[in-house]
């Protein structure tokens, strides 16, 4: 029964004790259930990623061919080995253009798709999860599939039937870097795997724009289309698209299943991993010189990735403002 | 008893239980089967890269559980990249106690292989010499031969005799004979999607080495150089198969019609004479140049013991016992899943399947042009000239600065090595 006051507002009723004892000793420390709860994930952080990283800044500074535990002391010869290394600067070069073309690209990609399954009244959910699935296909197993069915270079490669309808004859997707068929393929198989899983972040980003404000747009003229979109929509998605951005970076300078797989020991279209892999840690095996790529890798993408936060902003924003 | 009170006894007693399953797991791991411990012994694994061949897995299984005195476990590592992976292992704790490779300096030098003189000495008469030489270093034999694998053109002969085409005797005819060859349907050569296996043979056929005697640089000729221009031709030509979906060591292309002639292994014989029956030749690498010489590669796999093996004498044992004392595991290894030739003159001399047809053509040629490879010859120089290849071949670049530039690897490498 609640009580009526003398200014008849009535008052909340008093809260009803918690049966719970109060906790007491180790179980009742925060500070210990913090530990309990974070400390084999910072444990299992501690020795696959930090270790790693600072044994490979060790390594980096010795001779370390055929061996991770090496006793010759270079300095800074790797660094020196792999800044002069041609072929390492050239896949450094390749790749932020590669970047450059395939972030706008898989951004454009997955922003249409969800604007598009966003707009739909029905069959919503399976659209979503049409273009959400391959995200869920190893990009080895895609690889595979791109290479040897749809682009292989024989007369019954997808493709290759599909252009003999109008007369094209056969090409050699992947053999030749002139002209650089090879692009085509890693294109759409990234595109393929990647744009469906940005597309759910901005479809959750989409859903989260309140509706008032498109009313209020209307209200003042503004025609839907076109002009919403710019003015409104793109605005309100700002922090997912610099978040989305910056993890479309960081995964085109990490790029190595499909370029592995599809440009079997080329020279050209390596990705900085791959050139990393066959050059150091591959059949060379020489760790100190991976290990120096590596770190030079690691500095470059943290200098993008603090250029790309600076110009988009990345952090400032709330989602609404 | 409150409800409190049991719920505080119910998170204890969850506690407890996940920390008595994780102690009761870790027991239970230790008495699992690892693969290392259990079956009597000390428990050996041994690395093999997947062959092509059918039954091939399940012969080496058989033949490691045939061993009686400790269990074996193969691990049969999938994929164009066992190198790797071998590599990589090698320096860890779950690094193999033994595995098939190639003879390579560079694991001698950094201490991963045994010596396995002590062994072989008994035998080594019984070897071919060249497998022996191959596996030599400073009078220590560091690894058994298993197989040897030489490599040369498969051709259709129905293919060329419409097409009115002769063996190719000189890469200038073997040219001529993949336009002549190819038409609408038909490509006139495979070579493999990366070409690599080219370049062995294009050095050996242009009358050069890879290193000389003083293991210095001796691939890098005119002859060497016209061939990868050749090579650059027959590439841009449209008469070459490119992009198969399998690789060169796989018959299919040849078998489904897709090319006229095809580099390949006498491993795919039988797959390719149950194919194509007697439509079938084969030759060697032609001449390349005025002082070039017709060249056929004798690949093949051999075993090694990983010196660091904490099992180190029961392997040796083991390999032993398979590669040295089991001659019909050895034959019906070489002959039962393709074609390879046994190492071991007794073997090879009684094989029947090797005496007579294609089989015999294909022995005489790896004994009339065969070349072996280079034990100085490591993963970092086979790369260098497979960078080469793909650099003036498969992009147009001009072959004598890319083999300079191949030079200065080569060169790196050789210093690490010979100092």
């Amino acid at each position: 029964m609640s009580t009526i006051t003398k200014d008849g507002v009535s008052s909340p009723a008093p809260a009803k004790a918690s049966p719970a004892k109060p906790r007491r000793g180790l179980w009742g420390s925060p500070t210990f259930n913090f530990w309990l709860f974070t400390g084999p994930f910072l444990i299992g952080l501690a020795i696959f990623v930090y270790l790693p990283i600072l044994w490979s800044l060790y390594l980096s500074f010795f001779e370390a061919r055929f061996t991770v535990t090496p006793s010759e002391f270079v300095g800074l010869d790797n660094y020196v080995t792999m800044l002069t290394d041609e072929e390492f600067i050239r896949s450094l070069v390749t790749f932020s253009l590669f970047a450059l073309f395939i972030v706008p690209l898989t951004w454009g990609t997955s922003l249409g798709l969800a604007l598009m399954v966003n707009r739909l009244r029905f069959m919503r959910a399976f659209f979503r999860s049409v273009f959400f699935l391959p995200t869920a296909v190893s990009y080895v197993a895609a690889s595979l599939v791109w290479k040897m069915s749809i682009f292989n270079g024989v007369r019954f490669g997808l493709a290759n039937t599909f252009l003999g309808l109008f007369g094209v004859d056969n090409t050699a997707w992947l053999a030749s870097p002139d002209p650089p068929w090879y692009w085509l393929v890693i294109l759409t198989v990234r595109l393929w795997l990647q744009a469906g899983f940005y597309m759910i972040l901005f479809i959750a980003a989409l859903q989260n724009i309140p509706q008032e404000l498109y009313e209020a747009a209307s209200i003042d003229g503004a025609k839907p289309g076109w002009q919403t979109f710019w003015h409104i929509t793109l605005p309100q998605l700002r922090a997912t698209s610099t978040a989305v951005i910056l993890l479309l970076l960081v995964a085109a300078y990490q790029a190595f299943d499909e370029f592995f797989n599809l440009l079997n020991k080329t020279t050209w279209g390596r990705p900085p991993l791959v050139e990393l892999y066959y050059k150091a840690l591959g059949e060379s095996q020489d760790y100190g010189a991976g290990s120096a790529g590596a770190l030079i890798l690691t500095v470059l993408i943290c200098l993008v990735t603090l250029l790309q936060g600076k110009f988009l902003g990345f952090g400032r924003g709330e989602e609404s403002k | 008893m409150s409800a409190m009170s049991n719920s505080n006894w119910d998170r204890r007693s969850v506690l407890r239980a996940a920390m008595g399953l994780a102690a009761a797991g870790g027991l239970a791991a230790c008495g699992s089967n690892t693969g290392r411990s259990s079956g009597g012994g000390a428990g050996l694994t041994q690395y093999f890269h997947a062959y092509g061949e059918a039954g091939t897995e399940q012969a080496i299984k058989k033949y490691a559980a045939a061993y009686k005195e400790t269990k074996v476990t193969t691990q049969w590592i999938t994929g164009s990249n066992f190198e790797s992976k071998l590599f990589a292992s090698l320096l860890t704790d779950k690094a193999p106690d033994c595995f098939e490779f190639h003879p390579q300096l560079q694991m001698i030098e950094s201490g991963q292989v045994a010596d396995l003189t002590d062994l072989i000495d008994p035998v080594k008469d019984d070897f071919n010499p060249a497998d022996i030489a191959s596996h030599t270093v400073d009078g220590k034999i560091y690894g058994i031969r298993m197989i040897d694998d030489p490599q040369f053109f498969f051709y259709r002969k129905s293919m060329f005799e419409k097409a009115g085409v002769e063996v190719p005797q000189t890469l200038e005819e073997l040219l001529e004979a993949a336009a002549k060859l190819t038409t609408d349907k038909v490509k006139g050569a495979y070579l493999g999607n990366t070409l690599h296996s080219m370049v062995n043979p294009l050095i050996w056929s242009a009358g050069a080495q890879h290193l000389d005697d003083k293991n210095q640089i001796a691939y890098h000729t005119d002859a060497v150089v016209d061939g990868f221009k050749q090579l650059r031709k027959l590439f841009t030509s449209g008469d070459l198969l490119l992009d198969a979906p399998t690789d060169f060591w796989d018959p299919s292309a040849l078998n489904q019609g897709l090319t006229a002639m095809q580099w390949c292994g006498m491993w795919a014989m039988p797959q390719m004479q149950e194919a194509l029956g007697d439509d079938l030749g084969i030759f060697p690498f032609p001449k390349v140049g005025d002082a070039g010489k017709l060249s056929v590669y004798n690949g093949g796999w051999s075993m090694f013991v990983n010196a660091k093996s904490k099992n180190l004498e029961a392997t040796k044992e083991y390999v032993k016992w398979l590669w040295i004392d089991q001659k019909e595991y050895q034959e019906d290894w070489a002959l039962s899943y393709g074609f390879h030739i046994p190492p071991r003159t007794s073997i090879a001399e009684s094989a029947d399947k090797l005496k007579s047809g294609l089989p015999a053509e294909g022995v005489k040629l790896f004994n009339e042009y065969g070349n072996f490879d280079n034990i100085g010859w490591t993963q970092a120089s086979i790369t260098a000239l497979e960078d080469v290849l793909a650099n003036s071949v498969r992009k147009d670049g001009d072959p004598e600065a890319e083999l300079t530039k191949a030079d200065a690897k080569v060169n790196r490498e050789l210093k690490k090595l010979f100092g």
